[in-house]
């Protein structure tokens, strides 16, 4: 039996059903019956019960593709902060191979990369990696902070909703899973693209969004915008793998 | 006492946009944030405030004592200014006795307050070289989003317009205090301050948290209704020219008397 | 025969309110910009705020734990939340409160999802009127859950005593200073197990046993007000 329904906001402590169900994301299992351990909205998929938080922190999982900004240089290794609990460290033998050679004439403290989480130990270390199409350094352009949670959102289905920002703004987007996204683009257009982001990120948990970012769009540039196929991701369980073009930007 | 370290290309693009008359939040160099005063918010003090500007939130507590006058000047009051930088306003403000940020800020406030003669300390006087009114001022801040001497003054000054205080009397030689009949303080003046920060070589005013992350200096200048110029403090790395000095006294004249305009 | 029911004045409070009733309260949650998760809790003439930063990482290796996140409190009364201003910084009292309240949270937050990391509690009381520690605990839960960290359950707190004779719930400040005795409760709401018991003063084993019911059923009250501050957070921005 389900005591709740398909988005219901539900709060840590929760019963949301028995054990007729299994426990999803965001729930547990108490004796009979599966509780929310979040403040989120209940996913129910076939027998599965989940909670989508509405709050949370990044915690790097290997294969995640990342925005750091590093934080310290050591002997061997840059420290990156990585909008997490847990900071990454990248390997100088990633950059330059078995040479030896001045970390800082690669990446200084207060640069900004796009990285791999390569692997996630028992204890939560963090090594990132740099191997990958389009990982690197970025130039120029703003940094936005969203809820990590809130990044399939912003994504959309198939890259919906984020393509729509980028072509209307003209900007270079990349999201991070980790809820860090990097705009470049004409200062006026970054800070358009920014407005919009930070809307999608307060309004992420109710529906009717894609249209509401669509009228943002045109009030702030001025312009109509065509209504295309968009398909709005409504559901934001899993994180989805990004797309070969979301990388490139 | 925590850093947070500046992304260089969120610097770079503040900066970019400050040299060319903007700013990330859309504001121009010279406009605040928005700015509420509530006063009377805490009944157990003998006045209170909570000032916002932007996101920066300040609770200030006035609550008098009876104590001894300095021995210097036996017959005024004494304003005593404490401040404590909650762990919970920052994640680089830490728990513990006040750091030197805490202490600067609450040494600036202090003096703009008692060079700018906000209260009559002579009517704070009860017996001439033994007893005085003691007003300690406490500012606690509760969330910080860059600029807080600002908030901070203006928030002193309008919680010491909505402070009462106990009358106190000699009766047959002997202090009689009547908590049931409080009288306003006397205020005299209302100074107020006005931060500017220099990023390249532009000054702006009210300075965000990433504007402060990335400034080169402050200049913070402190101003009273009559236009005298009562305090100034100018901080960070950075050294400032004789003009941006000027430049912000002239900025401060202005923005002054608007910030004055939302005291109750 | 006549029987005349006489009003027997000794059960009035002070307050007029009966033995079992709470004083008003309200409860906000997300009020502040910068932490993680943050309440505001109003209860009689008490002002509370809670605020959360975590989990987020450690600095201080010598209480790092390899397996599950540390939590630590830090309950601190502003110099102007009392009638006769308290000098700032951390006194006895406050230090055995910060200890108690991050005890009575612990067990309702699933720590050994964070290894090596901290999840700080802070507490401000910015107006006291009895009963702080409980409207704490009640406001930090709210903000645990505001900031998005896992638990099994709200803890929610309330205080029960007796004063003038009387088995009462929710202790005002004079109730408390005047009464015989003072017993803060904090509960897991869906088990009932109690995470914080204090009792201080005079009680026999019955009077005991009531005041700890009282307790708990005013703890379940304030239970439906949390969960209604955390989920009107989120419902204005809904849409509008």
């Amino acid at each position: 039996m389900i005591f709740v329904e398909d988005k219901d906001l539900v709060v840590p402590g929760d019963v949301l059903a028995d054990d007729e169900y299994h426990t999803g994301r965001g729930t547990f299992r108490e004796g009979k019956n599966i509780c929310s351990s979040l403040v989120g909205l209940v996913a129910v998929r076939d027998k599965k019960v989940s909670v989508i938080p509405l709050q949370s922190k990044y915690i790097p999982k290997r294969g995640d593709v990342v925005i750091g900004k590093i934080t310290d240089i050591r002997f061997s290794m840059w420290n990156l902060d990585v909008n997490s609990p847990y900071s990454g460290f990248l390997p100088a033998s990633d950059v330059f191979g078995k040479e030896k050679r001045d970390l800082n004439k690669a990446f200084d403290v207060g640069d900004v990369l796009f990285l791999r989480v390569v692997d996630v130990d028992e204890v939560k270390k963090v090594k990132l990696g740099l191997k990958g199409r389009g990982l690197g350094k970025f130039r120029g352009g703003i940094l936005i902070y969203i809820t990590p949670t809130k990044v399939p959102r912003l994504i959309g289905k198939k890259g919906s909703m984020i393509n729509m920002i980028k072509d209307e703004t003209h900007c270079e987007i990349i999201v991070g899973q980790n809820g860090v996204v990097w705009v470049k683009g004409d200062p006026m257009m970054e800070r358009v693209a920014e407005k919009v982001i930070n809307m999608i990120e307060k309004q992420a948990h109710t529906s009717g969004l894609t249209d509401r970012v669509r009228n943002m769009l045109s009030e702030l540039l001025g312009k109509e915008i065509e209504e295309e196929e968009i398909e709005e991701e409504t559901e934001a369980e899993e994180v989805p793998e990004p797309e070969e073009d979301q990388i490139q930007g | 006492m925590a850093v947070n370290i500046v992304p260089e290309i969120t610097r770079k693009s503040i900066t970019e946009l400050i040299e060319n008359g903007e700013r990330a939040d859309g504001r121009a160099p010279l406009d605040y944030r928005d700015i509420s005063i509530e006063v009377g918010v805490i009944d157990k003090a003998e006045g209170s405030a909570r000032v916002k500007i932007g996101n920066t939130q300040i609770m200030i507590g006035i609550k008098p004592q009876i104590g001894t006058p300095f021995p210097d000047t036996p017959n005024v009051g004494v304003l005593m200014t404490n401040s404590e930088l909650l762990p919970m306003a920052s994640p680089t403000f830490e728990a513990g006795p006040p750091d030197e940020r805490s202490v600067e800020m609450a040494r600036v406030v202090d003096r703009c307050l008692r060079e700018g003669k906000v209260l009559d300390l002579e009517k704070l006087c009860i017996i001439e070289g033994e007893k005085v009114w003691m007003i300690f001022l406490d500012l606690h801040v509760i969330d910080y989003d860059g600029n807080l001497i600002d908030a901070a003054v203006l928030g002193s000054v309008a919680a010491l317009m909505n402070t009462k205080i106990p009358t106190a009397k000699v009766e047959d030689d002997e202090l009689v205090v009547d908590e049931e009949n409080k009288i306003p303080l006397s205020i005299n003046e209302k100074p107020l301050m006005c931060t500017l920060a220099k990023i390249g070589d532009e000054l702006i005013v009210d300075p965000s948290l990433e504007e402060e992350e990335i400034m080169g200096a402050r200049i913070s200048v402190g101003i009273r209704e009559d236009g005298s110029i009562c305090a100034m403090q100018k901080g960070g790395e950075d050294p400032v020219t004789r003009d941006q000095v000027l430049k912000a006294v002239e900025s401060a004249s202005e923005k002054t008397k608007e910030l004055r305009e939302h005291l109750p | 025969m006549i029987i005349i029911l006489l009003n027997n004045n000794n059960n009035v409070r002070a307050d007029g309110r009966e033995f079992d009733e709470l004083r008003p309260f309200k409860i906000e949650a997300g009020v502040l910009e910068r932490a993680d998760g943050s309440a505001y809790l109003e209860i009689g003439g008490n002002k509370i705020l809670a605020a959360v930063y975590g989990p987020r990482e450690l600095h201080v290796r010598r209480i790092m734990r390899p397996d599950m996140a540390v939590l630590r409190c830090r309950y601190n009364m502003a110099p102007f939340s009392v009638g006769e201003r308290k000098r700032p910084g951390p006194d006895r009292r406050s230090v055995e409160i910060s200890k108690i309240t991050a005890d009575a949270l612990r067990p309702s937050v699933f720590l050994e999802r964070f290894p090596r990391s901290t999840i700080d509690v802070f507490i401000e009381v910015l107006e006291a009127e009895g009963g702080t520690r409980c409207a704490g605990i009640t406001a930090a839960s709210v903000a645990l859950a505001d900031a998005g960290v896992p638990m099994k359950d709200l803890v929610v707190s309330c205080a029960a005593g007796k004063a003038n004779g009387n088995v009462i719930l929710d202790l005002s400040e004079e109730e408390d200073k005047e009464g015989e005795a003072d017993l803060p409760v904090a509960i897991m709401p869906r088990s009932g197990e109690i995470t914080l018991l204090q009792m201080d003063g005079h009680l026999t084993p019955d009077e005991f046993e009531k005041a700890l019911d009282l307790a708990i059923k005013g703890c379940e009250k304030i239970s439906a007000a949390q969960k209604e501050a955390i989920k009107n957070r989120y419902g204005e921005e809904n849409g509008s």
